[in-house]
């Protein structure tokens, strides 16, 4: 049902690199499951409404007031790279 | 005191609060224990006990508390079973802990957990299997694994864990504790490592229901920094009720013992039979649309986590591979840093998720979401509490059901549909199948902890489960 290039495809949406070996697991897996979940598209659902929260809630909200957040280098403690207070990162543009 | 270890959570705030304890004492016999653990319950154990403060005094009296790993907890390593976070120090501490903490719960142990929660078996943390007490060639359920065991061998008083699809009751279940998951939204899940938002909830693995209790009714309540968190309109109490007076438990029409193990379906009924002799009465609930809710859930919650799991990408915290550019550097972090149950889920909700193939999955997924919380509100209209078998099997062997995932899944069969719903439920020992321990599940409509509890409570005292071989 899903095939190596679409696994490829949705890898590259998840930014995920997968090994040639994991390509053709997840093919096999995601089919089997999605195989599975096939079973809702029997019910009628035109009618009914999606719930993506089950807390009956409308807004949420606080007062706009400043309050305390992380110090700057209290954020910065667990990266893996930073420089001049922010985090750094290689280039968008890959080096030849 | 001989073996204080043998005191439940509450005995052991009772005893210090009554002077004939030391909680220094307490702590160190535990820490002791759980640093000598060889169910690799554990990720992160306290090096020595904290100096009593002010909180010893609260009610919680000093009795440690071990927590999944997946709590963010400040300057102490929470890797939320993933090698994508290995030694990751959180600068802040999640609320429900930092709580607890100020009730009186010193922090013990981190415990070993499935990799960001996605598991039922505890085989796919990063951080090695977590071995089941009551038989060690067995898993302790998952994703709590690591809380469950911890509690079930005795090496921790009582454990918080998280529910996503039944991480708390399932392991509960198959190590002979009880799991309460509260209902959606009464824990706050600041500082939680999140891995499907809708449906993650915080709660405690303990020995005995008044344990669990106890813990909850310091864990709920609203909090600022989750704005999806709201006040339990009743204050929890210790449950006290011997008898089921005048309770209706529904059981679910397709309960019917297909697909559950022989052993499991006998205890089920067993306690059903317990239950009208305490008084209570027992029906069956059609509950039509529960049998689409792993379904459903198996759409959500991958959609969810691919989400969430976004914000591992090798800048802020955690692991990073090196590589000549930006894009590498994601897609390699992320190949390296993440375990195959994990991409298996990214992938299954970045599908689910992708153009062409939103309203086809997620959009069905959240209409039969709707059609299970009806039928569930439905229920609640002519019974007080819903009835099932926690599991449909006790504790399965290592590596039993790691070659299918949708074996794996099937085996949260009666949880998922609960959780979908975002109403609470508990897991309480109901005997033995197979010398290994079966879990009884209870759910009632939102809020209805108390009921909840108090119902498993004179349960519990009915069953007069033995835990103790379970016990390290």
């Amino acid at each position: 049902m899903i095939d190596r290039e679409q696994v490829l495809h949705v890898a590259k949406l998840a930014r995920l690199e997968l090994s040639d070996d994991e390509v053709g697991r997840m093919a096999t897996e995601l089919s089997s499951v999605l195989g599975h979940i096939e079973t809702i598209s029997q019910l009628e659902l035109d009618d009914v409404p999606p719930t993506s929260h089950v807390v009956e809630v409308a807004n949420a909200l606080r007062a706009d007031v400043e309050t305390p957040c992380l110090p700057r280098d209290v954020a910065l403690a667990a990266a893996p790279a930073v420089q001049d207070g922010g985090f750094l990162v290689p280039s968008p543009q890959a080096s030849a | 005191m001989s073996d204080v270890t043998a005191l439940t959570a509450k005995q052991a705030a009772d005893a210090i609060a009554a002077g004939d304890l030391d909680a220094t004492e307490l702590f160190e016999a535990y820490r002791a224990k759980a640093a000598a653990d060889e169910l690799n319950a554990y990720t992160w154990v306290a090096d020595e006990a904290p100096a009593p403060t002010a909180a010893t005094a609260g009610p919680l009296a000093g009795v440690p508390l071990a927590v999944k790993d997946l709590f963010c907890t400040e300057g102490v390593p929470s890797q939320s079973g993933s090698k994508i976070l290995e030694g990751y120090r959180p600068p802040y501490t999640a609320s429900v802990v930092a709580r607890l903490q100020a009730a009186g719960a010193p922090l013990l142990a981190k415990t070993n957990q499935d990799e960001f929660a996605m598991g039922s078996s505890n085989e796919n943390s990063a951080y090695g299997p977590v071995l089941n007490p009551w038989d060690r060639t067995r898993v302790p359920g998952g994703s709590s694994g690591g809380s469950a065991a911890a509690v079930a061998g005795g090496s921790a008083p009582w454990a918080l864990g998280t529910d996503t699809g039944g991480s708390i009751r399932q392991p509960a279940a198959l190590t002979g504790i009880v799991g309460l998951k509260p209902t959606y939204g009464s824990v706050s899940r600041y500082g939680m490592i999140a891995f499907a938002s809708s449906l993650d909830q915080a709660g405690p693995l303990t020995r005995d229901v008044t344990d669990a209790a106890l813990l909850y009714g310091r864990m709920t309540g609203r909090d600022p920094m989750d704005s999806t968190s709201l006040q339990h309109p009743e204050e929890i109490v210790l449950p006290t009720a011997e008898r089921l007076d005048g309770i209706r438990l529904g059981v679910p029409e397709a309960i019917t013992g297909e697909g559950i193990e022989p052993g499991v379906f006998a205890r089920f009924e067993e306690t059903l039979k317990l239950a009208q002799e305490l008084g209570a009465t027992v029906q069956r609930v059609p509950l039509p649309h529960a049998e689409h809710g792993l379904s459903a859930y198996y759409v959500i919650a991958p959609a969810e986590a691919s989400s969430n799991l976004a914000r591992f990408d090798g800048v802020r915290y955690g692991l990073r591979v090196e590589a000549p550019d930006l894009l590498s550097m994601y897609t390699r972090t992320r190949h390296d840093g993440f375990g195959a149950e994990v991409k298996r889920r990214i992938m299954l909700g970045t599908y689910a998720l992708s153009s062409g193939y939103y309203d086809a999955y997620y959009g069905k997924a959240q209409r039969v979401r709707t059609l299970i919380a009806d039928d569930y509100k439905r229920a609640f209209a002519s019974v007080d509490l819903v009835v099932t078998p926690t599991a449909p099997t006790v504790a399965f062997g290592l590596g039993a059901k790691t070659a299918d995932p949708l074996e794996m899944y099937l085996n949260d069969l009666f949880t998922v549909p609960i959780s979908l719903a975002g109403i609470p439920a508990i897991s309480i020992p109901s005997g033995l199948s197979d010398d290994l321990p079966v879990g009884f599940q209870m759910a009632g409509p939102a809020f209805s902890e108390n009921r909840i509890l108090g119902a498993a409570y004179a349960l519990e005292r009915a069953i007069g489960f033995d835990a103790t071989a379970g016990r390290v």
